[in-house]
């Protein structure tokens, strides 16, 4: 809290050049001072078990909220909206109801429930949360603090925001090298590159690596139908990464096709004079086919696996053999 | 008898002139599979494998008398495509498509509960009886007929596990893929309490992920239902990242489920057997089920 111009530019400049959590500060918020008798805590998310939107709301908001959750959950009141018939102004009064919010009040917060409720289903949020929700002495409800995040999957339909997609990209190094040249990938920090197809696959990949006793560099699913050439954009960015040291590709054919795949791997190794070695699994359709691609690469340390197993334990004491 | 498809399922596929819905019309057909129409708006009067496509999912539905729908369209259309399968009256909508926002997922699925329609997906490979009917988009050969249900929410993970059972000799009753997606319109308790009613299914495989509590729910239900089949658990995602997206709103609705360790001990206190890893799934069958 600052009073005047002068001291709110010394304290927004010392916070510019601070870090948080890693991250430079770019922006900050400046608002009106309010004095608060209550804050509250408001959200509505996507609870995806029930499959409805639902809202959460205590009396106690802040920055513990998550605490208070845990050790006194009953504190917490939750509403689920039934999405054919959409939100109603009377279970925003039930809502505040249960806050034991002063009567007067219960018409302005349903009201403020409504705006959540339009938010979500006019943006695609899949959060909206007010925290806190502040509740002044002279009986206004004010947001002190809002945090909105949008689904990224149906962004296509918000042109509104396209624009925003190019704020400076978050997440590590390794992460943004990926995505410069078009690529997903999750930095998991060891030196054992993985690609695999699928989500769940990709996982136990990663998993079987971490029990041999090896360290995984990535999670990077090339998804279901890749082509030889996504496959190797994939690739060639662990090739080209230095602290991966050698690459684990586990691939079982449904939609993908292993013949692609080690296309993919030709296409890549030709592409690259840098050389790692690589363990490749390929299994399922066109497998016979993929091997004998793999076979005709000339001077590539490949070796080839039937089990995941064994190629998952081979990395592992490859990665340790090579510091 | 199998659950979910069987020799009696008549199935609609909706974006069948696509290049996913042809192909594997083909697929599903040459499985046997009764593919009896084909959804393509604009695009009606051709045939397709020899399938007749029809521009809407009301003509298509009522002139191949379906009782199934598989969804093959692009995340844009599959909402509006899913509620006119279901305004149509199929019993069972599988759907394909990836990408899918999770809103209109969520009210396709509160369409679907009214009407009475199960909706098995988003984000799903489909589900198998082998010898009898494939409704999605598995690879045909990892699958043979046999005694154990699998119900996953992983797609490769879920051929691979087949796969490896099939060559021992352990063949599948049905392979129900759920869904990768948060939300999807079958989880495994809806599908235990059909696997539990069918009496073909000797024993079953559960194959889930981190994230979300269905796992979890599903322990509960094993255990509060004296659920009688042996049931062996894979849970993938051991060794990954915690994600922590949903602000705090997360925390609070996920109430401490989600993790790799929460998932594994309330499947174990439940009685299932878990597995370490994928392969381990086979040998534990072998002595299980038989």
């Amino acid at each position: 809290m600052v009073k005047g111009k002068e001291e709110a530019r010394k304290a927004a400049s010392k916070m510019l050049s601070s870090e948080v959590r890693g991250e430079p500060v770019s922006k900050v918020m400046v608002s009106h001072y309010v004095e608060v008798e209550q804050e509250l805590y408001l959200s509505l998310t996507l609870d995806r078990s029930a499959a409805s939107p639902v809202f959460l709301a205590c009396p106690q908001g802040g920055v513990d909220i998550e605490e208070t959750a845990k050790t006194n959950p009953k504190a917490i009141v939750e509403e689920r909206v039934d999405l054919i018939v959409g939100f109603t102004k009377s279970e925003g009064e039930g809502i505040a109801q249960r806050l034991s919010l002063p009567k007067e009040l219960h018409s302005t917060f349903a009201s403020i429930c409504s705006g959540l409720y339009s938010l979500m289903t006019d943006l695609d949020a899949d959060l909206v949360e007010i925290n806190p929700l502040a509740l002044t002495p002279d009986h206004q409800l004010v947001a002190l603090d809002a945090k909105v995040i949008l689904n990224d999957e149906a962004l296509y339909r918000h042109p509104e925001f396209r624009n925003r997609e190019s704020t400076p990209a978050l997440g590590s190094e390794f992460e943004r090298f990926a995505q410069g040249k078009g690529v997903k990938l999750v930095d998991l920090g060891g030196n054992i590159g993985i690609i695999g197809n699928g989500a769940g696959l990709t996982m136990a990949t990663i998993d079987l690596i971490k029990t041999s006793g090896g360290a995984p560099a990535d999670f990077l699913d090339v998804g279901g139908g890749a082509s030889a050439e996504e496959f190797e954009r994939c690739l060639s960015v662990l090739l080209d990464y230095p602290r991966v040291k050698l690459i684990l590709i586990n691939i079982f054919g449904g939609i993908t096709r292993c013949d692609d795949i080690a296309a993919g791997i030709r296409e890549a190794l030709s592409k690259h004079a840098t050389r790692k070695r690589m363990l490749v699994r390929l299994v399922g359709t066109n497998e016979a086919k993929g091997r004998e691609v793999i076979d005709s690469i000339p001077d590539a340390e490949i070796e080839s696996f039937v089990s995941a197993d064994e190629a998952a334990h081979r990395a592992a004491d490859l990665a340790r053999e090579e510091p | 008898m199998t659950i979910l498809v069987d020799a009696d399922t008549r199935v609609v596929v909706h974006g069948i002139t696509g290049k996913q819905g042809n192909f594997h019309t083909k697929l599903m057909k040459d499985y046997g599979t009764n593919v009896v129409a084909g959804v393509s708006p604009g695009k009606g009067g051709q045939e397709i494998w020899g399938v007749p496509v029809y521009d809407s999912a009301k003509e298509a539905i009522r002139a191949g008398n379906a009782n199934t729908s598989i969804l093959y369209v692009p995340a844009p259309s599959a909402s509006r495509a899913s509620l006119d399968a279901i305004e149509a009256g199929v019993k069972l909508l599988v759907i394909i498509t990836e990408g899918i926002p999770p809103l209109d997922t969520m009210r396709v699925i509160a369409v679907a509960r009214s009407k009475g329609t199960r909706v098995v997906g988003p984000n799903c490979p489909g589900i198998i009886s082998p010898g009898s009917s494939k409704v999605g988009i598995m690879p045909a050969e990892a699958f043979s007929r046999g005694a154990t249900g699998i119900m996953s929410r992983s797609g490769t993970l879920t051929y691979e596990i087949a796969w490896a059972m099939t060559k021992a000799g352990l063949g599948q009753s049905t392979v129900a893929g759920l869904g990768g997606d948060a939300v999807t319109g079958t989880n495994f308790i809806d599908a235990l309490t059909l696997m539990k009613q069918d009496p073909e299914t000797t024993g079953v495989v559960i194959v889930g992920e981190i994230g979300g509590d269905d796992e979890e729910r599903c322990a509960e239900f094993i255990a509060d239902t004296s659920f009688d089949k042996p049931v062996i658990a894979y849970v993938a995602g051991r060794s990954a990242p915690s994600e922590k997206r949903m602000g705090h709103a997360g925390a609070i609705i996920s109430g401490g489920h989600g993790d790799y360790e929460s998932k594994v001990a309330a499947l174990s206190e439940a009685g299932a057997q878990v597995a370490e890893r994928p392969s381990d799934i086979t040998r534990l069958a072998k002595s299980m089920f038989r």
